[in-house]
């Protein structure tokens, strides 16, 4: 069962990973343009404090994506992998939903 | 004895085993800097004004180890896919690059960043006082400009020694920082790009109009707390990698690769995602903490 293995690569597997390869070298350059791009734009007066940071936060969320979508191979991954980051999303913002909630004081505010 | 699905998928999962034990790991790791960065956001947005410092870190250094990071993953990805396509010398190659830019990225921090923080010294003057120290504050200006008011005076203290002794009856800086020593230059308004040199003044300010003083150390303020916990823990998960990837590096990974290349693909692969994510998370630290 586990002791297949051979050191010729698989012909349709070793091109398929070729294929990527420039994609991937691609999508490092579009990181580090982006990471430019968000030390550009934070000194960039947007109005208001918390507008820079939505700005900030949507490009860091773009980069977070391509990293995810590309490099950890999600952009076609297996449902299973899927499920376990359902849950995990779910449970994330529950978190931060509980800190708002800590931030909203609704105790004391109706009791 | 054989471990099962360390090369082939598992079919009722479709997938080999340690990569269903990275993403369950992974998915943990989520909770835990979400919860780090949930207290972040809580303890920023209970900040009084004035007390979350702004540009006090090195952006161009930050902006450096972000690309290095990210020149990393890109290296680590081009490794797993050296040992797909079978190609072991370029797997070493890439591997190494990999190795060396997560090096770089800790001595920058530990030799660099966090030293030069633990040399800095900031006061946060009494609501009372403040006027009195209106030249290092410039809030008058601030007002005028409808800009947040300042609080804190910060630079070199003469004697870092003197500061344990309770006896002294004051706080002696040998230089100060630029925003402190023209606070009512326009440039003092936002931080900037480039860190402006420090202004060598001698300022002395009273202990009694002092409402808490510190170096730049965790206790300084909630800030700094926050950002050495999170820089601290990303660092270590660095640390973690290079582990991993310096023992798939050593001979141990060109035995796997004689007995089982394909064994040692997945190992680098799990590792690799593991990698990705800290550089995910980091993608968060550096605006968060170096920027905004």
């Amino acid at each position: 069962m586990e002791n297949e293995h051979t050191h010729a690569p698989d012909h349709d597997t070793a091109h398929h990973v070729n294929k990527h390869v420039k994609g991937y070298l691609m999508v490092g350059g579009l990181l580090l343009f982006c990471t430019a791009l968000t030390v550009f734009l934070s000194y960039v007066n947007f109005g208001t404090q918390k507008a820079n940071i939505v700005v900030a936060m949507a490009v860091a969320t773009f980069k977070a994506g391509c990293v995810a979508a590309i490099f950890m191979h999600l952009k076609s991954e297996k449902w299973t992998i899927y499920r376990f980051l359902l849950i995990t999303a779910i449970f994330a913002t529950g978190l931060f939903l509980l800190t708002a909630f800590a931030m909203s004081d609704p105790i004391s505010l109706n009791f | 004895m054989e471990i099962p699905y360390t090369v082939s998928a598992r079919p009722d999962t479709g997938l080999y085993n340690a990569k269903i034990g990275i993403w369950l790991f992974l998915a943990s790791e989520v909770m835990l800097f979400g919860g780090l960065f949930s207290a972040y956001v809580f303890l920023r947005i209970g900040a009084q004004p004035g007390y979350w410092p702004h540009g006090l870190l090195n952006v161009p250094v930050g902006t450096f180890n972000t690309a290095v990071l990210i020149a990393s993953s890109v290296t680590v990805v081009l490794a797993w896919a050296s040992l797909k396509m079978r190609q072991f010398a370029q797997y070493k190659i890439w591997m190494g690059i990999t190795i060396l830019c997560g090096l770089l990225f800790l001595i920058v921090k530990l030799t660099y960043e966090w030293p030069a923080k633990f040399h800095h010294f900031g006061v946060f003057i009494k609501k009372e006082a403040l006027a009195k120290y209106e030249p290092y504050l410039g809030n008058n200006y601030l007002e005028a400009k409808m800009l947040p008011h300042r609080v804190e005076i910060t630079g070199d203290i003469e004697d870092e020694a003197a500061l344990k002794d309770d006896t002294a009856k004051t706080y002696v800086f040998k230089a100060i920082d630029a925003v402190n020593a023209e606070p009512t230059n326009p440039e003092s308004d936002r931080p900037t790009f480039l860190p402006r040199p420090l202004v060598e003044k001698k300022v002395v300010i009273d202990k009694a109009d002092v409402d808490y003083a510190s170096m730049f150390y965790p206790r300084h303020s909630a800030y700094f707390s926050a950002y050495f916990l999170i820089t601290g823990l990303h660092g270590l998960h660095v640390l973690g990698g290079l582990i991993v990837f310096t023992y798939f590096w050593l001979p141990v990974g060109a035995n796997l690769y004689k007995r089982n290349p394909e064994h040692l693909a997945n190992r680098i692969e799990v590792a690799g995602l593991f990698w990705h994510f800290v550089d995910l998370v980091w993608i968060f630290v550096f605006p968060l903490f170096y920027l905004l």
